[in-house]
């Protein structure tokens, strides 16, 4: 299942100008598609990057998404360090926002230091719930953990669209969305946290913070810990973990119950952070850009700290481009996106041949021999 | 009595009509695991061929281009999977995904920089769509009972592209199990170091397993928008390449048993079309967003309702390699 390839690239080489010449082509061919459209590739890329750079409130607005990207890729990584693919992100980032939403309307006497680690456990609890049962399914039935999860991510989607046409509808409102959180609930924005760096104001909360925390967390608990270990085991050789005494679907459950609850806890950003209520398809893909940001990021918390902050530049310096460039919507972002999974996740490595012939190290092939 | 008899008749008629695209795309997930290749890019390779075609037969007023035009775009993403998944020995899942993802994108843009219809395509004359045929004597033999109606109400009726369908699926069985091609194909998905120390190449065979799949998925997603419906809307597979894929798995890599395993998902989605509205008994009127779940649930029901691991070709996902 690793897809690490045997390498004696200089590091340099291995984590940066790789992922670099990836992201190169995926951009190369966006630009083609730009073009096709009629617009000048080259303005549309400085705009994406002046949209997500430019000014204050744009870096607010692209560490808002980060963080975003971050929560779903932390959820994929975990799931699949344990050799199974999580697709169900989405849904279990539905799940986790109605979690929240639902302890920030119940509890909203309580002070907000009580109140949002309570909203933080619904959270948690509803996306690793809503994990676990295709974990289940999966360690009991065999069921192919792949569909089951985007299965769950189609009923999650209806879901949320009962409840708020129905439960959690807000009295009176026209579109459907829920009722407005207690402020007390409410996650403090960057700039007021750091009004001190003179931070423009923007989206981007507290929940980035929780999400640098959880990266910790991950690398932690991944290289630190035994349950980590026994995942890892389980991930890589299962056979070796069954001799080791290792159950494999204790390992299945513990990942994707971690998994599902990193992905619900991107409703703490959503609704907590920005939203302050639930609105419908508040996940839009995050949870599927989940997966790219997890294997560009290597699985490693800093490369999935990196690869969130350039998915989150991708998408508010394109929401900037479909809003100066007249033939280009916002569904051209979520192309690019897919192309970024195509050649930085799912052709990783289609540069490392000729790469190794530039920079291998005679040395190193020489002590392999 | 007539009464629940008609109405289970004209279920069982919207079945088979939502079943074709799926048993299309089924069809071609089979293809590909058999031959060792897992394609999750299914409803990608769908979508983008549902557009191709419904752009095609807009702007000609074909529906035989617009088929022509779908399946070559469908093979086109299909070889792109092949080759991360066979010379890129990449990462098939995420490679079937980063397809999905990028279809769902650009579909909708140029749909919206060609037609401009907010990522729509123009809805189509029924001369540019396959439209229903009336099978012969449809009218003359409905006054038979029993299977006069059958005839009548669930044979005829539907377009060329589901009697396609219906009819692939022998077709493939026969390809996969009575060929010397279906022999080596399955092999192929088994144990790819025996096909290779027989001197037949491995990737040849799953790259041509690749581009069946994607023609199947072509006709699958043609089915789709000029057949089913008059044109492209954004994100018009709704889950119908995962759930072919869960099908396959339900019918154990069987071309026959996947079939049904379409019929029983497609009846599914033509009882929540029909239940929407109406109050069942005993509880009453169930909220349209639950009955919507309705496909989805019973996919899930059905993978769990047996284990699924076991009969799955050996070598399926697994990048072949020859130095080792």
């Amino acid at each position: 299942m690793s897809t690490r390839a045997p390498t004696d690239l200089p590091r340099l080489v291995d984590v940066g100008l790789i992922p670099a010449l990836n992201l190169l082509t995926a951009l190369v061919i966006s630009g083609l598609v730009i073009w096709v459209l009629g617009e000048d590739p080259f303005e549309a890329m400085s705009l994406m990057v002046s949209g997500a750079f430019g000014y204050g409130e744009a870096i607010s607005y692209t560490l808002y998404y980060t963080t975003n990207f971050i929560f779903t890729g932390l959820a994929v990584s975990f799931a699949y360090r344990c050799g199974l693919f999580n697709i169900g992100g989405e849904g279990q980032a539905v799940l986790g926002g109605i979690g929240i939403l639902i302890a920030a309307l119940l509890f909203k006497d309580l002070p907000g230091l009580l109140l949002i680690p309570l909203c933080i456990i619904f959270g948690a609890a509803l996306g690793a719930l809503w994990a676990a049962i295709p974990a289940w399914l999966l360690a009991k039935r065999g069921s192919h953990i792949v569909i089951t999860t985007i299965m769950f991510n189609f009923i999650a989607a209806a879901f949320l669209s009962y409840l708020l046409v129905g439960p959690l509808r807000r009295a009176g409102a026209q579109s459907t969305e829920s009722e407005d959180i207690v402020s007390a609930a409410q996650l403090m924005p960057l700039h007021d946290v750091f009004a001190f760096l003179g931070m423009a104001e923007g989206p981007a909360n507290m929940a980035f913070v929780i999400a640098l925390l959880l990266c910790l967390f991950y690398g932690v608990f991944m290289n630190r810990t035994k349950w980590g270990y026994e995942l890892r085991v389980v991930g890589q050789n299962p056979a070796a973990a069954r001799f080791g005494g290792i159950s494999a679907n204790r390992g299945i459950m513990i990942a994707m119950i971690l998994s599902g609850a990193m992905a619900g806890l991107m409703g703490l950003n959503e609704v907590l952070g920005v939203q302050h209520r639930l609105v419908t398809n508040f996940t839009s893909g995050f949870g599927f850009v989940g997966i790219a940001v997890a294997f560009m990021g290597r699985h490693n918390p800093i490369g999935i700290i990196l690869a969130a902050l350039l998915f989150g530049a991708l998408y508010q310096g394109g929401a900037e481009m479909a809003f100066e460039m007249p033939a280009i919507t916002r569904d051209l972002v979520v192309m690019i996106q897919g192309l970024v999974i195509l050649f930085a996740g799912a052709l990783e490595h289609m540069y490392r041949p000729a790469l190794n012939r530039i920079f291998a190290n005679p040395k190193k092939i020489e002590a392999a021999r | 009595m007539s009464d629940l008899f008609f109405t289970l008749l004209l279920l069982c008629d919207s079945a088979l009509r939502l079943a074709a695209p799926l048993v299309l795309a089924a069809l071609a997930g089979l293809y590909a695991e058999r031959s060792g290749v897992v394609d999750i890019g299914l409803e990608g390779k769908m979508l983008g061929a549902a557009f191709a075609a419904a752009a095609t037969a807009a702007v000609t007023g074909s529906p035989w281009l617009a088929l022509l035009a779908g399946i070559m775009t469908s093979i086109g993403l299909a070889l792109v999977h092949g080759f991360v998944a066979i010379s890129q020995r990449g990462e098939q899942i995420v490679s079937g995904m980063a397809i999905n993802i990028a279809v769902a994108g650009l579909a909708p843009t140029l749909a919206n920089a060609w037609f401009h219809l907010n990522g729509q395509t123009p809805i189509l004359e029924d001369g540019a769509r396959f439209t229903s045929i009336n099978l012969p004597f449809a009218n003359a033999l409905s006054d038979v009972p029993v299977l006069g109606p059958i005839y009548a109400e669930v044979i005829s009726g539907h377009n060329l592209l589901t009697y396609l369908a219906v009819a692939l699926v022998p077709l493939g069985a026969w390809g996969l199990f009575k060929t010397r091609f279906g022999l080596r194909l399955r092999a192929v998905g088994e144990n790819p170091g025996a096909v290779d120390a027989a001197g037949i190449s491995v990737h040849r065979l799953r790259y041509i397993a690749m581009t069946i799949a994607g023609i199947l998925c072509g006709i699958a997603g043609t089915a789709l928008s000029i057949g089913l419906s008059a044109g492209f809307v954004r994100d018009m597979t709704a889950g119908k390449g995962y759930l072919a894929l869960a099908a396959v798995i339900f019918g154990r890599w069987y071309p026959v048993p996947t079939f049904l395993a379409c019929l029983l998902f497609a009846f599914a989605d033509a009882l929540q079309g029909q239940l929407q509205g109406t109050p069942l008994p005993f509880v009453g009127e169930v909220p349209v967003q639950f009955i919507m779940m309705l496909p989805y649930i019973v996919t899930v029901v059905v993978l769990a309702g047996f284990v699924g691991k076991i009969d799955a070709p050996k070598a399926s996902g697994i990048p072949f390699t020859r130095d080792r």
